[in-house]
């Protein structure tokens, strides 16, 4: 547009604005921000190579020079906490990418068509949803074999429904609003009212939606690893990390005691910042 | 009336809505929303079409730019932008043209909305909603696309330089007026106004129905103007229709339906109209009970059960829309008999 200085403040730029005055949203961010830092730069700040296995070291408590000690073959746990933050980052966001791009599509074509078509869409929906979350990615999984893509498909494949459900819920609400009428009234097709007029206006939804399936997607990622379905080792996944640690629970409690932590922060910031983002994306609270 | 100098022709409009019932979802009962409106619309003038709110006038606006596809009756539109070379237009029945003919149509025949809040997308800017019919049609791009998009804006009244904001930093009149300057935005012929003001605070209502009428004389609009404000249809139209219960029950020239209303319907709205005058004492109809329910109407004259001079032939028989002459047609056994209040005369 020509004139800059009269440019209009976006909704999406208000909620980022609203989102920022939240302590709980900011405090989850700021989590979530430095597992991102610690999983793009891994390399440059973890003290060790996380596979580098050195069985002198072997079961080290804290100490100067292993900050959180070492696994049963002599590992750096802080190292491989820096690692295997790449791999939960990556099964949680990849994940959720993949439910996104099924379930948002699925979703918009059972709300905006509706009939027949929302009917089979959305019992087949419901078919899936009667499994445990967990159970239908363990099912799958152990289908497809073991290791950290077939998690993802595994993980994104059962938060499918989910995203069905909200996106559909969505364009039910935004399909009878007259601007969608207006659309139609200027000729517009189908497909351009879908993806200028219905979409732009589920985003909100989609939005937190993702940021809370991260956190579910790393939990479950992390649960089918303890079984051994995920990543294999010696990579440093936190949920083998766990697993392998439990062994030596009473004698070096460390090992299984930090990926746990790891976890737990990680889920925590994503919740926090999501249900934040929820907040500030409210329909309720602009006029 | 020369008929060659109706845009539009209306006959027997209909949109019934099936109500489903029970596990099978068959349908049990249709609700006849609107139910054999016949009317036509001259070049360049407008018809206003009153009535209660449920009464179907909403539903006639849409069914004629089949927004929603009518279940019956014909829409003879005279249609520039489908004549072909040498043509001055062509008639075509709205509900007949295929879906590509229907795309090219909508250029012709525009709405406004009633909600100003809803009617505008909020994730566009300005630019973007008065502009999105031109890039639909490909009219124009670009700085081209701007320069358009600028001229609408002054021409509704809105400063060129508001396109790069969104719609929730505008006021309702404002909004209002850049649906307005959506739906010029292609040069229609035909632009239903639904309800264009009632949303809108008094003060803004009456500068927005002068931007209405400067636009019609501007641009040879034709409006079908919706509205439940009998007041508001008094000042922007030529004509009037009544609607109740999905029918028309009078039709007439403005002047002539205010001074001299054959059904007593229209009786009982006009006397509803306040006159800004503490000292006038008016005689108001209050009507008794409610708009009965349309999926099951009265039986014989859809008002008798809330007419006050109500016979027993009304409940027994059909009023037909009788021409009274003069461009005057009512649906009232005893339109000829009745002496009904106007509003000259009700003061």
């Amino acid at each position: 547009m020509r004139n800059s200085k009269n440019k209009g403040e976006s909704l999406l730029r208000i909620a980022a604005s609203q989102l920022l005055k939240n302590k709980g949203a900011v405090f989850g961010g700021v989590i979530v921000f430095v597992f991102i830092v610690s999983a793009v730069f891994a390399p440059f700040i973890a003290p060790y190579d996380p596979l580098d296995s050195n069985l002198e070291d072997a079961l080290q408590g804290h100490s100067l020079k292993h900050w959180l000690g070492t696994d049963e073959q002599g590992r750096d746990i802080l190292s491989r906490i820096i690692y295997g933050s790449r791999m939960s980052l990556s099964i949680g966001v990849i994940a959720v990418l993949i439910s996104n791009a099924f379930g948002v599509l699925l979703g918009l074509v059972a709300g905006y068509v509706g009939g027949k078509t929302d009917n089979v869409i959305m019992r087949i929906m419901d078919i899936l949803m009667a499994f445990p979350g967990m159970l239908l990615a363990l099912a799958i999984v152990s289908a497809l074999g073991p290791g950290i893509f077939n998690l993802m498909i595994a993980i994104g494949t059962y938060s499918i429904p989910i995203f069905a459900r909200v996106v559909r819920g969505s364009v039910l609400t935004v399909r009878e609003m007259e601007y969608v009428e207006s659309a139609r009234a200027i000729g517009q097709s189908h497909f351009l009212i879908v993806l200028k007029h219905i979409l732009p206006n589920c985003v909100g939804p989609i939005l937190v939606l993702s940021t809370l399936r991260i956190a579910t997607a790393i939990l479950t990622g992390a649960g089918l690893s303890f079984l051994g379905l995920g990543p294999q080792p010696p990579a440093p996944e936190w949920g083998a990390m766990l697993s392998s640690g439990r062994t030596y629970l009473r004698i070096a409690p460390w090992v299984a005691t930090y990926p746990g932590l790891a976890i737990m922060f990680v889920v925590m910031g994503f919740n926090v910042f999501g249900d934040g983002l929820r907040d500030a994306l409210d329909p309720r609270l602009k006029t | 009336m020369n008929a060659s100098d109706n845009l539009i022709e209306i006959s027997d409009l209909a949109k019934f809505f099936p109500v489903k019932k029970g596990i099978l979802n068959r349908t049990a009962y249709h609700v006849k929303a609107v139910d054999g409106v016949s009317f036509s619309i001259r070049h360049g003038k407008t018809l206003g079409l009153v009535g209660e709110s449920g009464c179907g006038k909403t539903t006639t606006g849409r069914a004629i730019l089949r927004l929603i596809e009518p279940t019956g009756g014909s829409i003879r539109f005279r249609s520039k932008k489908l004549a072909g070379p040498g043509q001055a237009f062509k008639t075509v029945d709205v509900r007949k043209v295929p879906p590509a003919t229907l795309k090219s149509l909508r250029q012709d025949m525009q709405i406004i909305f009633q909600d100003p809040y809803s009617s505008l997308n909020p994730r566009m800017t300005v630019g973007g909603i008065v502009g999105e019919p031109l890039t639909v049609y490909g009219v124009a791009s670009g700085s081209e696309l701007e320069d358009r998009v600028e001229h609408l804006l002054s021409t509704v009244g809105l400063k060129p330089d508001h396109m790069g904001r969104y719609p929730h930093e505008f006021s309702g009149g404002q909004r209002q007026r850049i649906g307005i300057a959506r739906a010029l935005a292609l040069d229609p012929q035909l632009v239903v106004a639904d309800e264009p003001i009632s949303a809108l605070d008094v003060s803004i209502q009456a500068q927005v129905m002068k931007l209405l009428d400067r636009l019609q004389a501007e641009f040879n609009l034709t409006y079908l103007f919706i509205s439940h404000d009998l007041s508001v249809v008094r000042y922007i139209s030529n004509s009037v229709a009544v609607m109740y219960l999905g029918k028309i029950v009078e039709m007439a020239d403005t002047k002539v339906l205010f001074s001299n209303p054959k059904h007593p319907y229209t009786e009982a709205l006009i006397s509803a109209v306040p006159i800004p005058d503490p000292k006038f004492k008016t005689r108001r109809i209050i009507l008794r009970g409610d708009v009965p329910n349309p999926a099951d109407p009265p039986s014989g004259c859809y008002f008798h059960t809330r007419c006050p001079y109500v016979d027993p032939l009304c409940s027994r028989e059909t009023p037909a829309f009788k021409d009274l002459g003069d461009n005057h047609f009512a649906a009232c056994h005893f339109a000829d008999r009745l002496s009904l209040l106007a509003v000259d005369r009700m003061c």
